[in-house]
């Protein structure tokens, strides 16, 4: 296993599933009365946040948490950061106080990898830009293992805001490796010119979700409103927006996914949010099982 | 590399057998006895223990497994990742009698891991130990209450316990490093 | 440094594109100016003698055997940083990286602080590169006031004080009315503006190529057509107006197809590109690299292929450097946050000789392209071996390999992607207004 999780790009199809594996180890200590095991006792990580996040930030604490590691949150809005210190300044600063592991989340493509090549600390990717999120990428493969009994021969659907999604870009390397087919669906506008090789790539989310064993909702940026992606929510949710009538056209068994918050109404109806083949908050759960997997394995 | 082989199937039976007499016989029975065995070895070799006792006494002893990677002292030493394999005690071990069941007993590292681990369960009321091999070597306190066989070793001699289970010809051998 | 009354370069291979020259020969330099050239046909063998050594009667005598001696070469695009931005570069350490590198002319783009948009900056930069340059500094200054993209810089009296173009380099003028207008503008004088062409709406704050390696990486993507888009426009504004059009820094397939038709319809329009454009690709900014960030930026593989035909077949004129030097500390930031540029002065040259080699060009045609176009299409006595021209000559060895270092560069820019590539090349002797600088001799005293 590497030092550091920057990118699902950077490990293997059996390290992936090591982690995987490991996850689901991790998550029988999640259901125990003591949740804490002692394997990391004695070592610190930093959480290393430079844009907003309570859950994956939450996920990750508890995840150090339940590994016994001392935990330092170092959010933008207390850090000298705003003060005009280089990003470099805080990351080598940060390393002075005698850190083992480094989370970080960055608004700019790129910057873990950056870091990681700046400190001996294993530095974990909880989202960079509109580039990665590792993490995850592994726990919706967490989800679909545990669902489905395996990942390699799944019909996945990735729905909405392709083009500024980090998970949907870590989630297409990881599900192709580990032998899933995957379809982007969405509007044009918000779809890579350049889609990574091996997609398919649908406008038509009849077409898109059509037999798919799994359906992931990517949450739509409100923010984008007025920027001429689309016209407007209404009109997104009648075209790309996840309903009950247009769910029976997936697999009859297939999984409802948002790696969340969601937009109810926007880009799934709130039935469908809360209906049996919904897994989003076991999404959730898996979450701070394959953080605390990641974390343990990095070397 | 030289191996030799200490113990065959049949001794290993023969071992099992007696241990589990030996458990009835210190506990006075069965009631309130629960096995946990230590991944990997231990697991095989306490449903073993769990199927004679049955036999015995007609009584059916709970199996647990226990993985103690998470609860190691030796992490930052750690070369090769620990794989961490399933913990699974499907009862609850307060007020219980636990008999920790592993192959080999060698510095009792493992053994004060699987204590630890086996805390973040419950309070049991006791906890005995059961190990096929003792082979020395002894860093912390701990004694085994069952012994299938005392081996004397050099620090830097192996052994290996090999099991059914894991499919492979069923024998204890010692390896001789160097 | 130093200045002899007369210096005798001898046994070199003389190309000089202006005059159709290229033979073995002598080149007699005198008073600072080019006395003679003298061409004997083949090559005379070596003699017993040193290099470059000053005889007795106050003459100077440079062995160019087995060299090129060719007119100074001259870039039309540069950032000399100064005034405003001297911890990037200045107008000394600039100079010195283009002497370096083979330039004996090199022009400023306005895009200091302040701007160069009025007589006094002007002034100043002339000023500045006569008490501190190493080589000839001809300005360029801004188009439009603060280089806004809103109202006329004074172009005429900029020129008055010396600017020879005039661009908003680094920023597109974005209201075509206001561009007509300089275009327009231009007629009553002779200068031309360089249009640094992108459609700033199109690009979008994007950081790299939009394409494969920009969706693989996260990083917000400026399509070629943001180039494109921008240059049709000034190809139409051109060609109604008829005011002098220069497009700065072609990167794309589509930008080299406008250019060679609006050239092939008689619109009389030049062109530049640079050597990052067609040495290497968007595949450069893998794992992040801040010092292949560049705008506009690094194209894909079939753009420097188009890139190269334009070179071959004349439709890009020139061959500029671009150089954009910038502090260590900008570089190693985010890569959205990084500055774009590349510090070009010092491998421009070894870069574009591998299209000799390449056969793309004739090394009379790359002549051309980095010293005689740029000087006719600024207007400046430059880029000759005329006799009485102004003694700008380099000495290149061109077999010579180098590894590039950007810790020897004379540029504060260290940013380079070219680090640790193996080139051949080296201007060693390199003749500015009649000053010899030994930059063999130079790089063994501070490399």
């Amino acid at each position: 296993m590497p030092k550091d999780l920057v990118s699902i790009k950077d490990i293997s199809k059996e390290e992936t599933e090591a982690l995987i594996d490991t996850a689901l180890s991790f998550k029988a200590v999640l259901r125990r009365d003591i949740k804490k095991v002692p394997a990391l006792r004695g070592k610190t990580v930093v959480n290393l946040f430079f844009e907003p996040s309570t859950r994956t930030k939450t996920s990750f604490e508890l995840a150090e948490k339940r590994l016994s590691l001392d935990v330092i949150n170092f959010a933008v809005s207390s850090s000298s950061v705003v003060k005009g210190e280089s990003l470099l300044d805080t990351v080598r600063t940060i390393e002075s106080y005698g850190i083992d592991y480094l989370v970080i989340r960055h608004p700019s493509s790129g910057v873990p990898h950056f870091i990681a090549k700046q400190t001996h600390a294993s530095v974990v990717n909880a989202g960079d830009g509109i580039n990665e999120h590792p993490t995850q990428a592994l726990l919706d493969a967490v989800t679909m293992k545990e669902r489905k009994g395996g990942v390699k021969g799944l019909e996945v659907a990735i729905v909405g805001d392709i083009l500024h999604s980090r998970v949907a870009r870590s989630n297409v390397d990881c599900l192709m490796k580990l032998g899933a087919s995957v379809r982007l669906v969405g509007p044009p506008t918000l779809i890579p010119l350049n889609p990574p090789a091996g997609v398919k790539v649908y406008y038509d989310m009849d077409d898109g979700i059509r037999g798919a064993d799994v359906v992931m909702m990517l949450r739509i940026q409100l923010e984008r409103q007025g920027k001429s992606f689309f016209p407007s929510t209404k009109e997104f949710f009648k075209y790309w927006g996840l309903s009950a009538e247009r769910l029976v056209l997936a697999d009859k068994d297939a999984l409802v996914m948002h790696p969340g918050p969601m937009n109810r109404g926007i880009e799934i109806a709130s039935d469908v949010a809360d209906c049996p083949q919904s897994v989003i908050l076991e999404q959730v759960t898996n979450g701070i099982a394959v953080r605390m997997a990641v974390i343990y394995m990095l070397q | 590399m030289m191996n030799k082989e200490l113990l065959n199937k049949q001794d290993i039976e023969r071992i099992l057998s007696r241990i589990a007499h030996e458990i009835m016989e210190k506990n006075k029975g069965p009631e309130k006895l629960c096995l946990v065995g230590i991944q990997r070895g231990g697991v095989h070799i306490a449903h073993r223990l769990s199927a004679r006792i049955d036999m015995i006494e007609h009584v059916s002893v709970p199996v647990g497994s226990l993985d103690i990677s998470l609860y190691r002292d030796d992490i930052s030493r750690r070369k090769k990742l620990p794989i961490v394999r399933k913990t699974d005690i499907p009862f609850d071990i307060s007020e219980k009698v636990i008999v920790l069941v592993d192959d080999v007993l060698f510095t009792g590292r493992s053994i004060r891991a699987a204590l630890d681990a086996l805390m973040d369960f419950g309070r049991p009321a006791q906890i005995q130990l059961a190990v096929l091999i003792d082979r020395g070597h002894r860093e912390l306190p701990i004694r085994a209450d069952y012994v299938g066989k005392n081996i004397p070793t050099a620090r830097n001699e192996n052994i290996e316990v090999q099991l059914e289970e894991e499919s492979a010809e069923e024998k204890v051998v010692l390896i001789s490093g160097e | 440094m130093m200045m002899d009354k007369r210096t005798h370069i001898r046994n070199g291979r003389i190309i000089d594109p202006a005059q159709g020259m290229d033979g073995y020969g002598d080149l007699i330099v005198e008073d600072g100016l080019i006395a003679e050239v003298c061409i004997k046909g083949a090559e005379t063998p070596r003699k017993k003698q040193s290099a470059s050594a000053a005889n007795p009667g106050g003459e100077r005598i440079i062995d160019a055997r087995g060299m090129l001696v060719i007119p100074g070469l001259v870039d039309m695009h540069t950032h000399l940083r100064e005034p405003g931005f001297e911890y990037k570069e200045t107008i000394k350490t600039g100079t010195m990286a283009g002497i370096r590198g083979g330039f004996t002319s090199l022009c400023p783009m306005p895009n200091t602080n302040p701007v160069n948009d009025n007589p006094t900056v002007a002034a100043f930069v002339i000023k500045k590169a006569m008490a501190e340059g190493y080589c000839s500094v001809f300005p360029i200054g801004a188009i439009t006031k603060g280089q806004h993209g809103q109202e006329l810089a004074e172009m005429g009296l900029m020129q008055e004080i010396g600017c020879v173009a005039y661009s908003d380099d680094g920023r597109p003028v974005m209201n075509a009315l206001v561009m007509r207008r300089a275009l327009e503008y231009t007629k009553a004088f002779t200068f031309p503006l360089i249009a640094h062409c992108e459609d700033l709406s199109l690009s979008d704050d994007g950081v790299m190529n939009e394409g494969h390696i920009s969706t693989h990486l996260g990083l917000k993507g400026v399509p070629a057509a943001a180039e494109e888009v921008m240059i049709s426009r000034d190809i139409m504004l051109a060609k109604v107006t008829g005011g002098k059009l220069h497009i700065a820094h072609v990167s794309t397939r589509g930008s080299v197809e406008l250019i060679r038709r609006a050239k092939s319809e008689g619109i009389s329009i030049t062109a530049e590109t640079c050597p990052h454009y067609f040495s290497i690709t968007e595949r450069a900014v893998l794992g992040f690299d801040t010092n292949a960030k560049v705008n506009p930026p690094l194209r894909t593989d079939d753009d420097v292929a188009a890139i190269k035909e334009g070179l071959k077949d004349g439709t890009i004129d020139v061959i500029a450097t671009d150089h954009a030097p910038h502090h260590a500390d900008e570089k190693i930031l985010e890569f959205d946050r990084a500055p774009s540029g590349i510090s070009g002065l010092e491998t421009a040259l070894a870069l574009s000789l591998t299209l000799v080699t390449e056969g793309v060009l004739t090394i009379n045609q790359l002549l051309e392209k980095m010293a005689l176009n740029p000087s006719r299409i600024l207007g400046i006595e430059r880029g000759t071996l005329k006799t009485a021209a102004v003694a700008d000559v380099v000495i290149i060895d061109v077999e010579k390999e180098f590894i590039v270092n950007p810790d020897t560069f004379a540029s504060k820019g260290k940013n380079t992607p070219f680090r640790g590539w193996t080139l051949k090349g080296v201007p060693s002797v390199v003749i500015s207004k009649g000053r010899i600088y030994d930059n063999v001799e130079w790089k063994g005293a501070n490399g």
